[in-house]
Order: structure tokens, then sequence, then C-alpha cells
């Protein structure tokens, strides 16, 4: 067993009875960047020599007798839309391609805190618009289960790195299913938190009413380790919630008997492949079997949620987007004669085209004479989207639904159509909407392709979503599954 | 709804953007396309039905009136792409 392959729980035990310091777990991670960073391409930014720093100064404070805590040593990535102060943040986008943020995001200030060691940011659809990381205004990241496939997205690099064993663990950012899809492709453990359980200071806004941080990890228990670190309400963040947090490691390894699942019939329909279906469907058998009540419900305004999104996010993002005009921070176009035209060249410079063709669709949506028809009914028919997930609560505890409608797809198989690629998202977004928590995780393989089985939870009980998710892993584990870089491998082509 | 390259020019100039004729063209079609998919949204009844701007609406989040540390004006202009005398340079804007 290498270093750079273990879990934050297994590094951690080695690091507290200082049988290997955070500098040895640093080197072996680094050296695993350098060999499979060229077939992944997952990060935008390696942050080394930061990286070393931080580790030796985690080693003195160990040797001081500071207390080692579960993150301590750790080496992680964050998505590039986070801020670090004084490391490059580009958010993917060559509007920010020079940006150097005079400050931290809150998440990546508690990380730290914790002794937790930055090695890189990673890549992204450019702005977080993107289901396959391909939108990146730089390089798209590539699959370490098939690099001919894309990680998914917006969170790929994050997804990525983190199953090719290049860190045990990276943040992504989640607005219609960004951090939950490509932990799907991928075959690692993505939860997309509460909105209003993460604070958002820091992260540089897509669709503010949705945009939620989460860990991305390689297993349950390091997911809640993590969820331990970053949850909890900031007072820099007015929309982070005021609701106590609890230790989310106490649910693992916790019985499942009694929990009720549910089961919605629309999630078994909606262009889902048949063979992600059967996998889905064993998935639940086995949980039911472990004492898990089923219980059978419809949720029926899911496939509305879908386009209520492609209304709602967009506008948010044209109202977002609004601040990069090349004047304060980032690309300046300078070749021109006026401040309009430095606007409008900046933005058509800087900005990638699914950024522009989302700002168009939500200004468009919010014009005059358009916002009643289009914003205004999104957002209606979000209620009803709610309102299904509030009544199916009053059944069950959490619902069970597979991540993603296929496995990962091929580069370039859907760039051409954005409605396509749109339809990656379908049963991530009603999620979302709502405003829910909701857990993906490894649960088979089709073609050596990972499947993710989504688990929802009420709001503000990721407990219970972490509870399932573990006895599911316990009762199927798939940790000896490891991505196999396709033809890149030894003796490949 | 039919979406028009006039009505592309008119949406990339409130958006601020200028927009090439391939992209006018491209524009044109693909907005109509997913506008013409949202259409589906038409199909339920709203008129009693309040909108969710947020999902867990919480409001007036006060903080004590406090003067704290803020960035310096350094720091703020660092990454200006035009500074001049500590502000922020722009091109011309009277004629």
């Amino acid at each position: 067993m290498n270093l750079y392959q273990l879990k934050i729980h297994e590094a951690h035990e080695l690091i507290r009875d200082r049988k290997v310091s955070s500098e040895e777990l640093l080197l072996s991670v680094l050296a695993r960047v350098e060999d499979v960073e060229g077939i992944v391409q997952g990060f935008v930014t390696v942050t080394g020599d930061y990286a070393l720093k931080k580790a030796r100064e985690t080693d003195q404070k160990i040797d001081r007798g500071q207390k080692v805590g579960p993150l301590t040593g750790i080496p992680f990535a964050l998505k590039d839309n986070m801020c670090s102060k004084d490391i490059l943040t580009t958010c993917s986008s060559k509007i920010l391609k020079n940006f150097v943020p005079p400050y931290n995001a809150e998440v990546f200030d508690r990380l730290e805190e914790q002794g937790a060691v930055l090695v890189g940011k990673t890549n992204m659809d450019e702005f977080a618009m993107g289901s396959s990381t391909e939108n990146s205004g730089y390089f798209s990241t590539r699959n370490p289960w098939d690099p001919a496939r894309v990680p998914g997205g917006s969170s790929g690099g994050s997804a990525a790195v983190v199953a090719a064993d290049e860190v045990p663990f990276a943040l992504g950012s989640d607005t219609g299913g960004s951090i939950r899809q490509p932990a799907s492709y991928c075959g690692v453990v993505g939860m997309k938190p509460t909105y209003g359980r993460v604070s958002r200071y820091g992260l540089i806004a897509f669709a503010s009413s949705l945009d939620q941080i989460g860990p991305l990890t390689r297993d349950v228990r390091d997911c809640a380790l993590v969820m331990n670190a970053i949850c909890g309400q900031d007072p820099k963040d007015s929309t982070s919630a005021p609701v106590e947090v609890p230790d989310y490691s106490s649910f693992i390894g916790k019985p499942v008997k009694g929990i009720r699942m549910g089961i919605a019939e629309e999630y078994f329909s909606l262009g889902i492949n048949d063979e992600v279906r059967k996998i889905v469907e064993k998935a639940i058998a086995r949980l039911d079997s472990l004492g898990m009540g089923k219980v059978e419900l419809s949720l029926p305004h899911t496939s509305y949620a879908l386009p209520a999104y492609y209304l709602v996010s967009p506008a948010e993002a044209s109202s977002n987007l609004a601040r990069y005009d090349g004047i304060r921070y980032g690309f300046r176009y300078e070749d021109s004669e006026s401040l309009l035209e430095t606007y409008k060249k900046t933005r058509s410079v800087g900005f990638g085209t699914e950024v522009k063709r989302r700002i168009m669709l939500g200004t468009y949506a919010l014009s005059s004479g358009y916002y009643d028809a289009y914003y205004l009914k999104a957002q209606k028919v979000r209620t009803l989207i709610k309102s299904d997930f509030d009544q199916a609560f009053e059944k069950c505890d959490v619902i069970v639904t597979p991540t993603a409608p296929t496995v990962s797809f091929r580069t370039g198989e859907k760039v051409r159509d954005p409605l396509q690629m749109y339809l990656n998202d379908v049963f991530t977004i009603p999620v979302s909407m709502s405003g829910l928590p909701a857990i993906s995780i490894p649960c088979g393989f089709i073609k050596g392709l990972p499947v993710g089985l989504q688990i929802i939870g009420k709001p503000f009980d990721e407990g219970t979503i972490l509870q399932v998710a573990a006895a599911f892993e316990e009762s199927m584990p798939f940790e000896d599954m490891k991505p196999g870089f396709g033809s890149y491998a030894k003796g490949g082509a | 709804m039919k979406i028009e390259k006039k009505d592309v020019e008119y949406i990339a100039e409130l958006a601020r953007l200028e927009v090439s004729e391939y992209e006018k063209e491209m524009f044109t079609e693909q907005l109509s396309h997913i506008l013409n998919y949202v259409k589906v949204l038409e199909e339920l009844n709203t008129e009693d039905i309040s909108p969710t701007f947020h999902v867990f609406p919480i409001k007036n989040v006060f903080r004590s009136d406090q003067v704290k540390e803020s960035l310096s004006r350094e720091e703020v202009l660092k990454n200006a792409p035009g500074q001049e005398k500590g502000f922020f340079k722009v091109p011309r804007v009277i004629e």
C-alpha cells in the first residue's frame, strides 16, 4: 500500500501515532500527482511549494505536542472557484486567468485551521456551468476509469483527482448536481449538503439560491470527517443557516433497520439507461435486506425541475456575472475606445460559449415583458417541486434514486447539443431546486464504468444520509475497484 | 417561443456582450430550442402558487455595528487591470 492511496481516516491514524509525518504523506501524494496528472489533467494549479511549507509547519506543531485532529496533515484539493489568498483562482475562466484573491474562502480557512494541506486547485466547467468539465476555459479533464470519457462536471477535476488517488479528498460545489454527478461518473463519494449548511463566503457565485459546497472523498467515513470540518453557520454568509451541526462520524456504523426508504417511480424513467436502472434496483434491494422499509411514492413534478432550473439558474448567473467588466479584477480587453466597448469586448473575449449562452438565456428570462412568463413562472414551479419532497418526507426518511441516467459518456459526444448535456442532471436538479442534502456513492459498474446511487435526505438531516450510505458501503464495498486509466495504463498504447 | 436574430442582438446588448455573426446564428437556434423545451412549464397551473426565491427563508440577518478590519486599498487594487493614485482606472467616459 502506498501512502497516497490511504483514505483520510487511515492516514490520520498513522500521523496520530507518529508513524508517518505530514511531509512524508505529502511527498507521496505529490509524486502520484506527477505520475498521473499527465493523463487525468484534473488540476489547474498544483501548489507544491505552498503544500510543503504547510506540511512542515503541521509536523512542527505535532512535534510541539499539538493535538492531531482528523484532518491534520491530510492533503486536499479545492475546486478552482473557491478563493485562496495569494493563490491563483481562475474558475477555469479566461476572464479570471490572472486573479489572485486577497482573502480565503471560509471553507479553506476552516480546513487550514484543522491542519489540512492544500495541494492544488482543480479544473471545472467555466463558472461551474456544465456537466463534463469540457467547458473549462483551459483544458478538459479525463475520467480515470476511461480517459476517453468525461469525469462529469462541473466539479470534474475534484472528482477525478480523488478517483485517481491524487489526493485523499477535495471540495467541490454543487448548483444542479455538480458534486454528485461527477462523483457518480468517477466512482467516488460526493455530498451536497443542505442549502445553507456550508458557508459560501469566498465561493465565486454562479446561482446564489442554489450553490452549495461539499466534499468528494473515497469513502463515506471520510465524507463525514470533512463535513464535520466545513459545516456550520458563518457570520460572513448571511444565507448560512443557524442550525446546530451534529458529529457526522457518530452516524457511521449505526444500523439502518427501521429507516424508511422512499422510492419514487419518476426516477426510474426519464431517459434512464436500462443497465443503470437494474444496478440501482439491486442496490435498493440490498438496503431493503438491511432492514430498511421500502415506501413507494410519487414526486409528480420531477420532470418540470430541469426546465425550471434552466430559467432560474441562468437568471441568477446573468446577474452574478455582471461583475466581470474588466475594471476591478481579472482580464481586460485593452484596445477599446470607450468604457462600454471595454465592457463588451472584455466579456466577449473573456467568457466561453456556454457561459455566454447562459448569460443570454438568463438576461432574456429576466427582461422586461418576459419576467412573469419565464423567471417568475419557474420560481412558482420550484414551489411545487419542493412541496413534492415535503409531502414525500412525511412518509419516509430518505429517498433513494440513481444519481444520473447513464454512466460517463465520451468526450465530445454532447458538446454540440446543450440540451442533451443538460439532461445529465435530470435526477440531481430537483434536489437542488428544493435545497435538500444528498449524497452519491458508488453502487456498481457497467463495463468498468461506475454507477452512482443518490440518497436524498430531509433538510439538515445529512446524518441519516451518511448512516444509510455507510451501511450500504459496508454491505457492498467497491474498495478493491481502482481506475485503470484505460489505454494509458502501463503496457497499453 | 421563436427567437429571432434581432432578439439575440437585443439581449446581447442588455448583457453587455458582443456576439459575432456566427454566434448570433448559433444562439438564435439554441435559445429557441431551449425556450421551446421550457415551454412545458405552461402545462402547470401556478396561479395560486407563491414563488420560492429562496428555499429556507432567513430574513433580516443583523450583526452588531462594529468596525472591523477590512482589506487595505493596496490589496483591493492588486488585481485591477488599470490603477492610478489609489483608484481604479477606466477608459475615458466623458466625450
